[in-house]
């Protein structure tokens, strides 16, 4: 079996100034959700309290609504989680109200009435410890930003460097601006996702450039222009893109079936984050490169003069 | 040309041995127990206690499938949960209050895998249930206490020098003396100079006002040791809940982090942990005949049974109701030596707790004092000295009769009775048994089906080459586990979904080797060679690739908390072991299979097309 039967290079490079327009396009909307949206951020970030309980029978949320609603706790909001017995409860922080009388009073105003659940899960942050994680978050991505692109400078050529960071900002922001779109909860596993992302998306990129690094090197190749180079290698890294991206997507869709509410978010932002890194490894780090004006010089150093002998 | 020296199969061989022997506990299960251990190092945990525990087992007609020591706990195994349960009341009957003794999961795995250090994989809260709590110490508060007490130190030596003085001002983390000239600020900078050397001082001539600062270093020290208390002191309560294997860890400079696994009953927890133990210091009452008819049951009007806990076991003691200090006056109780060498325990007490204490010193030389740790309504004597003189100067020396054990017991239990600063909950989450098994299962059957699926398409698209692809990832697999189980690395829900995404993404070397070879191929290379051209190739790409997600792994580990930090641990430890499989042990395979044969006509690595068909 072989899925992929090219006959010749596919030229990817003309088509520099449609990929262009596409990527500039969704980044600007994916920028647009995110201001005029905004993320949805989970407890962990906003602080207050998260109640998960099951019942025995399928829940009835209008009434679960009511009932928390009796307790004027301030903007609560009731919603199902995954199967018709989970319910998630979320309640904003109260300043002298600690979060086991929350759960307690909650429990007691849905048992009151003889409803037959089971408390699984409570959340309690506070209000300091959100803006804290949201620091180290951004902090992580700018470190992760720049020991990538050193690691690339040293080992490739700064261009390569700058585009594969200009393509990886740009899966990153695509994700962020869906998790906006569709005001998905944006959570502290959802964040381990993204990160990841960062990493994963950067492998695809190096996989193209070393292939252009070994074609400049080809005796073959010397007489073909930058863009066809850069044509060629993205052609016969084709298929071990697919596949690869094909399996980790494969592990990733199990994740999302199997893996439950906890692992759903993350699993959602690893989907896109894979698709949009197919994308912008081919379609975004390459034609960067290309403009930033990577050249056959670049990537392979002059022979050294050998010296004579001195007698 | 394909061949491994035998020392390189001899290294995969060895890895392989070591990852299965590690990863075996994680199938074996777990089974109750009832763990047993000691506060106090005064009460310890021996063989004197198993034969006691034992006995009372013995007598329950009770018989435990094991039974160990195990550092300073003693384990006790049992066939099922109902036997657990009431070994738990039979050796509580038996040992009384003065051990924990809790409900515990322990590895069934055989006894020789768990001598050679194998232990199943320590499973986070999320997967096994227990509460998580983030506590943060007031540091101001624990400043504040500091600089009161020296307030009134230099109040004091002040009085005692007999140099008049104005009013004591605070401003930040200094005090301001306001004295009335010349003469009396250099007579007071001289004495304050001799008996508080931890202060900076600074003299203003002119308004003749001496300042007192805390050093920068003294306030680091002060907010060290406020942490470190509260944990000891955490600690004490925590383990009064009976919780197994708690966790009690500083987390940045001014946090805690408090874990306690299978505790379901927040509200309890938190009241325990919240709880203010006091400290209160009453008068004994040695008299025979009153003591006689409290044993009797008559305690007499005013007096209270209270009791007292030595090494020697419980003995009773019978005290007065009227409290003479409490352990707000208490300011540091540290164990130590007395001028004999004899161990101590060393109080300091504040500047109203000194004066009582030399008044009520004065007036009972000769009886004793007790000092009793009320926690919960529950009263209990700590220590009892006798008075042997007047105690003035706030510091107080307590010896004799006692080892260095109990020495340090008193002084914790005396720190006890009064935290260093008040604490709070920023951060709670708990955690139900039911969703911790369910997570674990959740966990496990994405990785699984993500597996199968990844394997059944290497197979069929890559034939024996997926086989050897798919053996590969299989040992990536064992080896993370192994390597997971050996580093007792907390293993989390985001950290089976970094398990379930690093094979998915190690199967990207295979890959990238097996496109390789298939291109050689198509460019007409000899199999053989083709097996080279392609693994050598693709290394290059390989080791690119694995250092860029690497890095984002070890950014993750460094920035992040909570579920990020347990992905990214997993994460770079599958970075590593993917490397080592995908490349080395992949080769071996395929030098195996294909290294030996000289005329060799094709490989079976599916389909090889060629353009010129």
């Amino acid at each position: 079996m072989e899925f992929f039967r090219i006959k010749r290079d596919i030229p990817f490079m003309s088509y520099g100034k449609l990929t262009t327009a596409i990527s500039l396009l969704t980044f600007v909307l994916a920028v647009f959700f995110l201001v005029t949206r905004g993320l949805n951020f989970s407890v962990e970030f906003t602080g207050g309290t998260v109640m998960e309980v099951q019942y025995a029978q399928a829940a009835n949320l209008p009434k679960i609504r009511e009932q928390v609603g009796t307790l004027r706790l301030g903007e609560a909001t009731v919603q199902s989680l995954g199967t018709s017995r989970d319910v998630l409860i979320r309640l904003p922080n109260k300043p002298g109200v600690t979060s086991a009388q929350l759960s307690n009073q909650v429990m007691g105003a849905l048992k009151a009435d003889g409803g037959q659940l089971e408390l699984r899960k409570v959340e309690f942050v506070g209000p300091s410890v959100g803006a804290e994680l949201v620091e180290h978050g951004l902090t992580a991505i700018t470190i992760v930003c720049l020991g990538i692109m050193l690691y690339l400078a040293l080992r490739f050529e700064w261009r390569f460097a700058v585009a594969a960071i200009i393509a990886n900002m740009h899966d990153v922001v695509i994700i962020l601006g869906c998790f906006a779109l569709f005001q998905w909860e944006f959570s502290l596993t959802v964040l381990a996702g993204v990160l990841a992302v960062l990493g994963y998306s950067v492998n695809e990129s190096v996989v193209v450039f070393d292939r252009i690094r070994e074609n400049f090197r080809k005796p073959a190749m010397r007489n073909k222009s930058v863009a066809e180079v850069i044509d060629n290698a993205i052609t016969s890294t084709m298929s071990r893109t697919i596949i690869t991206h094909g399996s980790t997507e494969a592990m990733v869709l199990s994740m999302l079936v199997f893996g439950g509410p906890a692992l759903h978010g993350f699993a959602i932002a690893l989907t896109i984050g894979i698709v949009f890194g197919i994308y912008s490894s081919v379609l975004v780090a390459s034609p960067i490169a290309l403009a930033l004006g990577i050249k056959r010089e670049h990537m392979i150093k002059p022979p050294k003069s050998k010296q004579e002998a001195v007698v | 040309m394909n061949r491994y020296p035998l020392w390189k199969y001899l290294i995969i061989g060895l890895a392989l041995i070591v990852s299965t022997i590690y990863t075996l506990p994680n199938f074996f299960g777990e089974s109750p127990a009832v763990q047993i251990s000691s506060s106090r190092q005064s009460i310890p945990v021996d063989t004197a206690l198993m034969g006691r525990v034992e006995t009372a087992l013995a007598a329950k007609n009770l018989t435990p499938d094991g039974l160990f020591l195990d550092g300073n706990s003693l384990k006790v195994r049992f066939r099922d949960p109902d036997t657990q349960i009431k070994a738990r009341d039979a050796i509580q009957a038996e040992l009384g209050d003065s051990y924990i003794i809790a409900l515990n999961l322990l590895s069934s795995s055989p006894g020789w895998l768990t001598r050679l250090g194998a232990h199943p994989m320590f499973l986070g809260l999320d997967l096994r249930g227990g509460v998580h709590f983030l506590l943060e110490v007031d540091m101001k508060a624990a400043i504040d206490k500091t600089v009161e007490r020296y307030s009134g130190d230099i109040r004091r030596e002040l009085k005692a020098q007999k140099i008049r003085y104005g009013a004591i001002k605070r401003s930040g983390n200094a005090l301001v003396v306001q004295l009335r000239d010349a003469q009396t600020l250099k007579a007071a900078a001289d004495a304050l100079a001799r008996t508080l050397p931890s202060l900076t001082m600074s003299e203003d001539a002119d308004a003749f006002t001496l300042t007192l600062a805390l050093k920068p270093e003294e306030i680091t020290r002060i907010q060290g040791d406020a942490v470190k208390q509260n944990i000891s002191t955490l600690h004490n309560r925590v383990n009064e809940l009976g919780v197994a294997e708690p966790v009690i860890q500083q987390a940045g400079p001014n946090r805690i982090v408090v874990q306690l696994p299978g505790v379901q009953d927040t509200a309890k927890a938190k009241d325990i942990l919240g709880r203010t133990a006091t400290l209160q210091v009453r008068l004994v009452e040695d008299d025979p005949a009153l003591m006689a008819d409290a044993q009797a049951g008559v305690v007499p009007a005013g007096y209270e049974l209270l009791d007292e806990l030595t090494s020697r076991g419980p003995s009773k003691i019978l005290v007065k109701r009227d409290v003479e200090l409490t352990g707000d006056n208490i300011n540091d109780a540290q164990a130590g030596f007395d001028e004999n060498g004899a161990p101590a325990v060393h109080i300091n007490l504040d500047s109203t707790g000194a004066s009582i204490f030399r008044q009520v010193t004065a007036e009972n030389i000769g009886r004793r004092m007790a000092m009793i740790l009320v926690e919960k309504g529950k009263a209990e004597v700590v220590t009892a000295p006798v008075i042997r003189s007047e105690i003035g100067g706030g510091r107080v020396q307590i010896s004799g009769s006692m080892n260095p054990a109990e020495a340090n017991d008193v002084a914790l239990l005396l720190r006890a009775g009064s935290l260093a600063a008040p604490m709070t909950i920023i951060e709670e989450r708990t955690v139900g048994p039911s969703l911790g098994k369910e997570n674990i299962e959740k966990g496990f059957n994405s990785t699984l089906w993500g597996f199968a699926a990844i394997v059944v398409f290497m197979v069929i698209y890559y034939r024996v080459f997926g086989v050897i692809s798919a053996l590969s990832l299989g040992v990536n697999l064992l080896v993370l586990v192994a390597m997971l189980s050996m580093l007792q690395a907390t293993l989390t829900l985001p950290g089976i979904a970094a398990i379930a995404l690093t094979l998915g993404m190690a199967i990207d070397a295979n890959v990238l080797i097996n496109e390789r070879v298939r291109e050689e191929l198509r460019n007409g290379v000899p199999p053989q060679s083709a097996i080279q051209a392609g693994y050598q190739h693709a290394w290059a790409t390989i080791v690119d690739s694995n250092i860029t997600t690497l890095i984002a792994g070890l950014a993750l580990l460094i920035f992040g908390s909570g579920p990020v930090r347990g992905f990214a641990v997993v994460h770079c430890l599958g970075i590593l072991s993917s490397m080592f499989s995908a490349v080395l042990v992949s080769r071996g395979f395929v030098n195996l299979w294909y290294g030996r044969r000289r005329r060799l006509a094709s490989l079976s690595i599916g389909q090889v097309w060629k353009p010129n068909q």
